[in-house]
């Protein structure tokens, strides 16, 4: 291109305290382009589109609109520079009705009910309270309200999410109609088929920078998938082949036709002791409304769950406790009292009954306490607070809670997200061995080469439900890369 | 990949907030001596009678006082420090005491000394009970729970009062022993007040329950995770606290030997004061007792001083509010956190 | 039609419960009538404004427990005033205080960004000493036109009636329908959209407190009407007015709700106490009676609060 780019964006970093999100993101998008912005979780995507959009401060580097260095302090003021969002999160206010949304955001009425119509809704009246209307319609009408504002680039994160197919096809085409009037399209999304269908050029990020730019041409899936994945640093190596074993009489964990309103739908399988079981999927296929009901969190609207034979229901953590579910969650934050030392911490599940209130048994305590921290490992030169600790230290003393009580199910979500290289090759060979001395652990993970390394087979899921199982042996990183992209199961996208 | 090891350089600020945050006892300690060396500036003589020529190097009568009066406000702040490490309050606990003080000065002449002060106790119980049931099911606030039924409880005092209008008030004979009497020169409420304070601080620290109650406090969801079942712990805290506040009014009782409708509701703001000048957090998970005991002290004696400069109630009640305020900012500032 | 209807369902089943609890009173009191509905709305007055800041401040998203000290300091400021100056003045002072109070309890919510309930516990302390640092003891005295303005009839309605109302819909109707109105809700039904939506949301919340601050005002300038002096004590009106907010359908949490709900509500539960009262009822078991009725309202809003949070 030789004229100024619509957007540019160079070298924009951002770390949150020691997390290095972003390290150099670069993005430009010409008039008439639409631009697939990719990568895997945590690649530092949705840090990216906050920058981009103003609702975060860049740390380095600069966003030119126009060629113009626009200091973008807040979403109002991206948007008075041209870039409009329309985020995965429809930001509409859900107690105010259709209208005064719009008055709110200065949106001319009239150019808004032309979209809407135009986006295949025809049957919209102001006055219906946002609150009321489904989600499919929200993001439609997220969507038609940043149309009216006659953007230059308009971003659209996940827009098809939530959409049935029919919607699908007209935003995209009137996607596709703006591109060809001039306008510039950032398009945030996993979906490969809509972006080989839709867009001009792919920016892959990966560990916070971008990789590569791609330009849509047939096979451009399997390139996507490299930069994606990228050259791994070595997590070591696991012998995979006796893994498919024992997978015989009443399992330990028994799922059947499970669902959780509207994120899973009919969820089977079984989990046996002696098992490590993966889940895989992209953010948001499920996997949190599996595990929040598997671990007491939540109910589930349909299906069952038995625990050795014999069918449990759940109304609180404290009844899958008791059934020997334990649940490792994959924000360390919400497992841990950051303030207290790494022994209260470890030792919170002893105090939780009614009868156990009483004094603490110092000597029990410290036995099992000292068990765990032996165990993984923990460094306790900074055990006074468990903040002051480092996040794979953190991690560990969320597993070892678990490890104190004695391990029967082990439900673990993540529990290598942002946590460095030891801990990670400490954690493998611990889950292993948890294994074989007879637990039974169900291992959701972000990230893919982990399945090789811990799990026995992993299912994938995706939209909710699951769509492939994979042994270990066959779980080579873009094989599960487009499984969870819904690549070899028939198009089920929308 | 994002290694999330903390090695950031750690600001001063939040150095020494750590520090305190680990010695909170240090500070406050130098904060009551240095107010105390200020009131012997003031009024030379009240706490050193040495100094003005008379006998005795600190003023027993002086330490005896502050002492005796700083025990029901240490107490009703031990109910604040407990429901605080829940980030939850105990506004209903002046009326409860006062509530607990007046049923036992006007039921020991028909039921004799030890029932009625049963009777008082139960009082409390059942008002912490309901504050725990509104708190543990419905989520209601603390805050205004503890509020609605301090309101309620007023009435009923009031309707109570009318009841016994003619009964004559007797204070049983062990109150007031407890309450003005003295042995080697200190008030006989320690008698009361340091197995009450040992309780607590065993409580806090060496049991499942002191355990659960910062685990409620600094992280609600961890604790669940872990298999708390948080209605069970509040129900057991507010009756705890509603039990806590009718002892103390019970011992009040025995100091002022008046009672009255409204004899113990002056200490509930000095109480929320006294705990978190102790390093108490508004927000949970963090507190002591220890700390709130020297705040009372502290308070008491910025109470004497305030008389001392003439201040007036509201300069007073205004200071209060201000101090709670600014504590709560300076945590929130220094820690980053709520 | 049907449409405004369910909409308003809430406050329409308020008025006919007013209407019934009306009629209940007159059926208890044959002579009930003009006087006594006369009466009862001018005992209402500070409880109604009260209850519209608080409506207010919940709509955004927070709480004021200070409003009662507010009040009070607003009433001795009016009191104190009114023995040195015209009235016009002292009653334009008095306003001008309340609108300061409530800024100074938002911005310090904003910018010390400690919670709205512990800022507005420390702040209830803090204006209640201020009150009685104005006037130690009750006293100072009110402008007649004040007190007469609320006293009798006029166009065939009770004159503290009227008050109410139109000083409430004076400052709310304009807001409500403009972008701060728009604003409060925006912030106190969900904070990031609002942001997302161009929102300022730190302005807007101070602006709430303030507005909730000028309703405090007007409800202590009622109080030195009603008495005819300053009372530096904070009077019940906390509890009250948060209960009076949600049983009119405003929802702790925010974003939902208006003011005529709660403005009904407090009718209600004023004509309950007129109902006890006429039932020749212990004034005392009255207050219990209507403490237990707030603590009801007050728990059954927090259950359908936590309730629609698991449902979200």
């Amino acid at each position: 291109m030789t004229t100024t780019p619509l957007l540019d964006a160079t070298g924009v970093a951002k770390s949150f305290g020691a997390v290095r999100a972003l390290t150099d993101a670069r993005l430009t998008v010409g008039s008439g382009e639409i631009v697939a912005l990719m990568g895997a979780n945590g690649a530092g995507k949705s840090t990216f589109v906050k920058i981009l959009t103003g609702a975060l401060k860049p740390d380095a580097g600069r966003v030119l609109i126009r060629g113009q260095d626009v200091r973008v302090g807040s979403p109002a003021e991206a948007r008075r520079s041209g870039l409009v969002p329309v985020y995965q999160e429809p930001s509409l206010i859900p107690d105010l009705d259709v209208a005064d949304n719009l008055r709110l955001g200065d949106t001319p009425v009239g150019p808004f009910r032309e979209w809407v119509a135009a986006l295949g809704i025809d049957d919209l009246r102001l006055d219906r309270m946002i609150a009321d209307l489904p989600l499919a319609t929200l993001r439609i009408l997220d969507l038609a309200r940043a149309l009216a504002q006659k953007p230059d680039v308009l971003l659209l994160d996940e827009m098809t999410a939530a959409l049935p197919t029919n919607l699908v096809d007209k935003v995209l085409h009137v996607v596709r109609e703006q591109a060809g009037a001039g306008m510039g399209v950032i398009y945030v999304s996993h979906r490969f088929t809509e972006i080989s269908h839709l867009c001009n050029r792919a920016t892959v990020l990966r560990d916070g920078r971008t990789v590569g730019d791609l330009d849509i041409e047939p096979g451009v899936e399997e390139r996507a998938v490299e930069l994606m994945l990228g050259a791994k640093i070595d997590l070591g190596r696991r012998d995979t082949s006796a893994a498919a074993a024992a997978r015989s009489g009443t399992p330990r964990l028994g799922v059947k036709g499970l669902a959780a309103a509207p994120k899973l739908a009919d969820v089977s399988f079984d989990l046996h002791a002696g098992e490590v079981l993966g889940i895989v999927a992209l953010e948001g296929q499920g996997q949190d409304e599996l595990f929040d009901v598997l671990a007491g969190f939540d109910r589930p609207s349909a299906g069952t769950i038995s625990v050795d034979g014999t069918p449990v229901s759940f109304g609180h953590p404290a009844d899958a406790i008791a059934a020997g579910l334990t649940f490792v969650p994959g924000n360390r934050a919400e497992a841990l009292l950051s303030e207290r030392s790494v022994r209260e911490n470890i030792a919170l599940p002893f105090s939780a009954r009614v009868a156990n209130w009483g004094p603490i048994r110092r000597k029990h305590e410290a036995d099992r306490v000292g068990y765990a921290i032996e165990k993984l490992q923990i460094d306790t030169r900074a055990q006074g607070e468990v903040q002051r600790l480092s996040g794979g230290n953190q991690q560990k003393v969320t597993i070892g809670r678990w490890l104190a009580t004695g391990v029967q199910t082990l439900l673990l979500f993540d529990p290598t997200r942002g946590i460095d290289v030891r801990t990670k090759r400490q954690i493998y060979p611990l889950v292993r061995e948890l294994a074989e001395n007879g637990a039974a652990v169900l291992f959701y993970t972000s990230e893919l080469e982990e399945v090789a390394l811990a799990c026995d087979r992993a299912l994938v899921l995706f939209n909710g439900r699951i769509v492939d199982v994979i042994d270990a042996a066959d779980a080579d990183e873009p094989t599960l890369m487009r499984a969870v992209h819904g690549l070899t199961s028939a198009e089920g996208a929308a | 990949m994002t290694d999330a090891t903390d090695t950031r350089p750690v600001p001063a600020l939040t150095r020494f907030g750590r520090w305190l945050a680990d010695n909170p006892m240090v500070p406050l300690i130098v904060f009551l001596f240095l107010l105390i060396a200020a009131l012997e500036v003031m009024r030379p003589g009240i706490v050193m009678p040495v100094r003005t020529g008379r006998d005795g190097f600190i003023s027993t009568f002086w330490v005896s006082n502050l002492v005796k009066f700083a025990i029901p406000l240490a107490m009703l702040a031990a109910c604040q420090v407990l429901t605080m490490l829940t980030a939850g309050i105990d506004l209903s606990v002046g009326i409860v005491a006062t509530v607990a003080a007046f049923v036992c000065a006007t039921m020991t002449s028909t039921i004799g000394p030890v029932p009625a002060c049963l009777v008082a106790i139960s009082c409390g119980l059942v008002v912490g009970i309901v504050n725990g049931l509104g708190v543990a099911f419905a989520r209601v606030h603390p805050l205004i729970m503890t509020l609605g039924t301090g309101l309620i409880a007023t009435g009923c005092l009031q309707v109570y009062q009318r009841l016994v209008i003619s009964v004559g008030v007797e204070i049983p004979a062990f109150l007031e022993w407890l309450g003005i009497g003295q042995t080697w020169g200190m008030p006989n409420a320690l008698f009361v007040f340091v197995p009450f304070a040992a309780f607590i601080l065993w409580l806090m620290r060496f049991t499942g329950f002191g355990r659960i109650l910062f685990a409620l406090g600094s992280n609600e969801n961890a604790a669940k995770l872990s298999g708390v079942r948080s209605w069970q712990v509040f129900l057991a805290l507010y009756a705890l606290s509603g039990v806590i506040a009718a002892l103390t009014g019970l011992l009040y009782l025995g100091m002022i030997r008046q009672p009255s409708l409204s004899l113990a509701n002056p200490l509930l703001l000095p109480s929320v004061a006294a705990a978190v000048i102790g390093g108490t957090s508004i927000f949970g998970g963090r507190g002591s007792f220890a700390g709130a005991i020297v705040g009372a002290l502290i308070l008491r004696v910025l109470n004497t001083m305030l008389t001392l400069l003439q201040m007036p109630e509201g300069a007073r009640i205004v200071l209060f509010g201000l101090i709670i305020l600014a504590v709560t900012a300076l945590y929130v500032r220094i820690t980053g956190s709520r | 039609m049907s449409a405004w209807v369910r909409k308003n369902a809430w406050v329409l089943g308020l008025l006919v419960i007013l209407v019934l609890l009306m009629g209940l009173t007159k059926a208890i009191q044959p002579s009930f009538g003009a006087g006594g509905i006369e009466s009862l709305a001018r005992a209402a007055l500070p409880f109604a404004f009260a209850t519209a800041g608080m409506a207010i401040v919940i709509i955004v998203g927070g709480i004021d427990l200070s409003v009662a000290s507010m009040m009070a300091v607003c009433a001795v400021t009016a009191a104190v005033l009114m023995e040195r100056m015209g009235g016009v003045p002292a009653l334009l002072i008095a306003l001008g205080v309340g609108i300061a109070m409530g800024a100074i309890n938002g911005a310090l919510i904003v910018l010390t960004r400690v919670p709205d309930i512990v800022v507005t516990l420390a702040m209830l302390f803090v204006w209640e000493g201020t009150a009685l640092l104005i006037l130690e003891t009750p006293g100072g005295a009110t402008a007649d036109w004040l007190r007469e303005g609320i006293r009798g009839f006029a166009f065939g309605l009770p004159k503290a009636f009227l008050v109410t109302v139109v000083l409430i819909a004076l400052v709310w109707l304009p807001i409500r329908r403009s972008k701060l109105g728009l604003s409060i809700y925006a912030t106190g039904s969900d904070e990031l959209a609002a942001f997302r939506s161009g929102v300022a949301t730190g302005r807007t919340r101070i602006l709430a407190y303030a507005l909730c601050g000028l309703f405090c005002a007007m409800g202590g300038l009622s109080l030195a009407a009603l008495t005819g002096i300053g009372e530096p004590v904070p009077g019940p009106y906390l509890l009250a007015s948060v209960a009076a907010a949600v049983l009119g359908g405003v929802v702790l949490g925010g974003g939902k709700g208006g003011l005529l709900g709660p403005i009904v509500a407090v009718f209600i539960l004023r004509i309950i106490r007129t109902i006890l009262t006429l039932m020749a009822v212990d004034p005392n078991v009255t207050t219990i009676v209507e403490g237990t009725i707030m603590v009801g309202v007050v728990i059954f809003g927090a259950l359908v609060t936590t309730r629609g949070r698991r449902t979200a």
